[in-house]
């Protein structure tokens, strides 16, 4: 077997294990939180009745290991289980909610992550010069700027006073995707404004970085313009960190949304999770848990491949 | 003059006339914007309903772990998408009585202990089957059984026994209650096949509309019922979408994405208002915010020490400074005048003298914990801080403990003995009394025991004389204004808006939320 698959199979392997861990803290850190699951569904109508009769109905008293072993075995199959709070198979009710949030993060992504790399491209054509104060200048102020206020300012200007896009992005199945596009126009603006400047911001100093290499220097002797030089010689050589930084943020638009769901009333995970939070639905949290560290680990595991991929000293170790 | 401006409006309200033109029009006559827009929509109203197209609603306060049972509503997303699709016996009227609903009239016996309901005839549900007299009896029992987790439990117990009787039905009760109708009218009480006991959140009743698409927490789409044998709901289709944040919420009725919302932030209500296609619509209420003390705990046992911190609060400044304005002083009762049989109490004022004249007499030295948290109602660590500066200037000093939001309404209120809280409003002061102020209560959160006054409530429950009810009513609050554990500083009120694509607003009941939750089926879109 060469060397790179083994390479690989080490890596995938890696992130399986560490997902089991991490299944291990998910499944023990919600069985410490405090809080009675009976007190916050019936809130402040419960009587002691109600609480007694829907505790004993929901079954929080069997012994947590049993209940791990079961968890995680219905995990593997794509058994979540079911809410304590509104009996629906998790899921289902997760597959839409993930699939919103899958949605409108490709599209955040399909718009930032070419922009990023253009705007970073350009600022290394143009370093020190004004493009390259200009870009970073705006991206890092975007980037500074609470994520929220950020959503209120383009929900005032754009939906309120401009009526362009709508400030509601609530989409649903009988809607085309032209329709989708436009209801979720504003969280993609935001979205692609707060992770803009981390990834244009790598894509400039990896190629600043590679740009002192000796090969650089011969590229530009044989005659390439800058751009040539950046686009044939730099950019693949400082691929790895820049895919590293495109995955952390691609993660970042998959499970740290929460707070765009909210300003534009998104049904995406984030808000799922939320709710589910404070009425302690703890399957359902475990389930969010589960899947957003599954999309963490995932993406951060696709981003060390390509690194190895694309490292010719590791593909080719001596 | 006159007659050219009415002329004017009903062409604006028959769409001849664009409203913008109309008010330009109107001005260039000499009336101001105020009386020209108060004159287009009585010229509108007078136009009648108007029926078809789609009314959406964005509102707050659903998540998506609530429920179609509605046995466990428990916001107002959840009341106000049962009111489409499901009817219960009675329902309030406008002028606080009780309308029939699935029932059609409805008697006493002279003693008040049995009253009997009369089914309306030929009433369907969504599936097309018959009411009857059995579903009715069954759905008290699913609210009333020993295993049900409904929220109207509380005012099913002292019911004994419910029988069909022909068309009707009869309820027995364990003791005197003259306002049975007002707890049968609760939200809960949905006349479901069966009882709902086969399949409780399927959504089908009776109601005018029926559910098309339920995504809890989201988004609900529901449309007129054909057969439907009243006359409410006005547009073809109802959408219902859950804005949880109050920007948001703002921001898309604004934007013309929603037609009515509810809460309006009291803070920005006013800006709100200013703009031109939106109306900011305010319903006194009987809900109210409250410090509540345990009449029986150390140092609140004492009532000089009560009185003191009742003295040393300044409600005024707190209706303007928490609610802006947008709500009515409290009298450390929880009944004011949206109750039916009230009588005004005098009323108490800010006294620092007197603040410290009774903690002098208490005998209490040293400082009062105060526990609070931002969900125990809008502004309350704001309200907290209000309180403890002038409770400083009569000499007593208040300690604020700030407690997270979560686990607030398990951990804190109703088990620490001073804390911030708030109460929504009851139909009647019986209920409101029973639920809170009775020594037996569940939720007697200021753990007040008092014989007098749990003598006259029940005494008040047989009393059919409204004259002598009144006058009990007025005894119980002024026994709680002076000995009770709750310092009632302000009753807040409901603030919503409507634009301008919709009509058809009326006060309707004090004390309910969006028009008694009847806004999506009263309202009208307008051509």
């Amino acid at each position: 077997m060469s060397p790179i698959f083994k390479l690989l199979a080490q890596r995938i392997a890696l992130s399986l294990l560490l997902l089991l861990l991490i299944s291990v803290v998910i499944f023990a850190g919600t069985m410490v939180l405090p809080g009675d699951v009976a007190q916050s569904i019936l809130g402040q109508s419960a009587t002691p009745e109600a609480l007694a009769n829907l505790r004993a109905e929901l079954g929080v008293n069997d012994p947590p290991v049993q209940r791990y072993f079961a968890w995680l075995f219905g995990a593997i199959q794509g058994d979540l289980g079911t809410a304590l709070t509104s009996g629906q198979d998790i899921s289902e009710a997760l597959a839409s909610r993930f699939w919103n949030t899958l949605f409108l993060a490709f599209w955040a992504a399909v718009v930032a992550v070419p922009l990023a790399i253009f705007l970073g491209l350009l600022a290394v054509r143009f370093k020190d010069r004004w493009p390259d104060k200009l870009i970073s200048g705006v991206t890092l102020a975007s980037i500074s700027i609470p994520e929220f206020l950020i959503g209120y300012v383009l929900m005032y200007l754009i939906a309120v006073q401009l009526r362009w896009f709508p400030s509601v992005a609530m989409i649903n199945d009988n809607m085309s995707l032209f329709e989708k596009l436009n209801a979720i126009a504003l969280p993609i603006a935001v979205l692609t404004l707060v992770v803009l400047a981390h990834m244009m911001r790598m894509t400039r100093a990896a190629i600043l970085n590679v740009m002192q290499s000796a090969y650089i220097e011969t590229a530009e002797l044989k005659g390439l313009n800058a751009f040539q030089v950046i686009y044939r010689h730099a950019f693949p050589n400082a691929i790895a960190p820049i895919v590293n930084v495109v995955m952390l943020n691609l993660a970042y638009l998959v499970v740290g949304v929460v707070v765009i769901e909210v300003v534009f009333v998104y049904p995406g995970m984030g808000q799922y999770l939320v709710d589910h939070v404070s009425k302690r639905d703890v399957p359902v949290v475990q389930a969010c848990g589960l899947i957003f560290a599954a999309v963490y680990i995932g993406l951060n595991m696709i981003a060390d491949i390509v690194a190895i991929l694309s490292n010719p000293r590791l593909r080719h170790p001596k | 003059m006159n007659n050219h401006m009415k002329h004017l409006a009903s062409q604006a309200v028959a769409g001849k006339l664009s409203r913008r033109d109309f008010l330009g029009k109107a001005a260039a006559l000499g009336f101001t914007a105020v009386s020209a827009n108060l004159l287009l929509s009585s010229a509108a109203k007078a136009a009648g309903p108007q029926k078809g197209g789609t009314i959406r609603l964005g509102l707050q306060g659903g998540s998506t772990t609530d429920s179609l049972d509605p046995a466990l509503v428990t916001n107002t997303v959840g009341l106000m998408v049962t009111r489409l699709w499901g009817e219960t016996l009675v329902e309030l009227a406008d002028d606080g009585g009780i309308e029939g609903k699935l029932a059609e009239s409805y008697e006493a016996s002279a003693d008040a202990r049995t009253w009997t309901f009369k089914l309306r005839q030929g009433v369907t549900y969504s599936n097309g089957q018959n009411v009857t007299t059995e579903d009715v009896v069954k759905t008290m029992e699913r609210h009333s059984g020993e295993d049900t987790k409904s929220g109207a439990l509380g005012i099913m117990r002292g019911i004994k026994d419910v029988r069909a009787d022909g068309d009707s039905v009869v309820f027995e009760l364990d003791s005197p209650n003259a306002d049975l109708p007002y707890l049968l009218a609760d939200y809960h009480l949905i006349i479901q096949p069966g009882g709902g006991n086969d399949d409780p959140a399927a959504a089908i009743g009776t109601g005018p509309y029926i559910m098309k698409s339920s995504d809890m927490g989201v988004r609900f789409v529901a449309e007129k019922n054909p057969n439907y044998w009243g006359d409410l709901g006005n547009a073809d289709t109802v959408e219902i979408i859950v804005i949880n944040d109050d920007t948001a919420r703002v921001a898309a009725l604004q934007s013309g994405q929603v037609d009515v919302i509810d809460r309006v932030p009291p803070r920005t209500a006013k800006l709100v208002d200013r703009a031109p296609n939106i109306t900011v619509h305010s319903t006194s209420a009987a809900g109210h915010y409250v410090f509540i003390m345990h009449c029986n705990t150390a140092p609140f046992d004492n009532n000089d020490l009560r009185m003191a911190l009742k003295y040393g609060i300044n409600r005024q400044e707190m209706v303007d400074k928490i609610l802006n304005g947008y709500g009515t002083v409290g009298n450390d009762t929880p009944i004011n005048a949206s109750y039916p049989m009230y009588t005004e109490l005098e009323q108490r004022q800010f006294d620092p003298d007197k603040a410290m004249f009774h903690l002098k007499k208490s005998g209490h030295d040293g400082g009062i914990l105060l526990r609070t948290s931002d969900n125990s109602f809008p502004g309350a660590p704001d309200a907290s801080a209000l309180f403890q500066q002038s409770l400083n200037s009569a000499g007593i000093k208040l300690d604020v403990k700030r407690e997270p939001n979560d686990g607030y309404w398990s951990e804190v209120w109703n088990n620490k003995p001073f804390c911030t809280s708030y109460w929504g409003g009851r139909p009647t002061q019986d209920q409101m009394f029973t639920t809170a102020y009775l020594s037996t209560a569940d939720w007697n959160d200021t753990r007040f025991n008092n014989e007098q006054f749990d003598q006259i409530l029940v005494a008040a429950r047989g009393e059919l004389d409204v004259a002598k009810r009144t006058q009990m009513y007025a005894d119980m609050s002024t026994i709680l204004r002076d000995e009770g554990g709750l310092i009632c500083p302000m009753f807040n009120d409901f603030v919503e808006a409507t634009t301008d694509n919709v009509d058809g607003w009326v006060e309707g009941i004090p004390g309910q939320v969006l028009m008694n939750g009847y806004a999506a089926s009263k309202l009208w879109v307008k051509a």
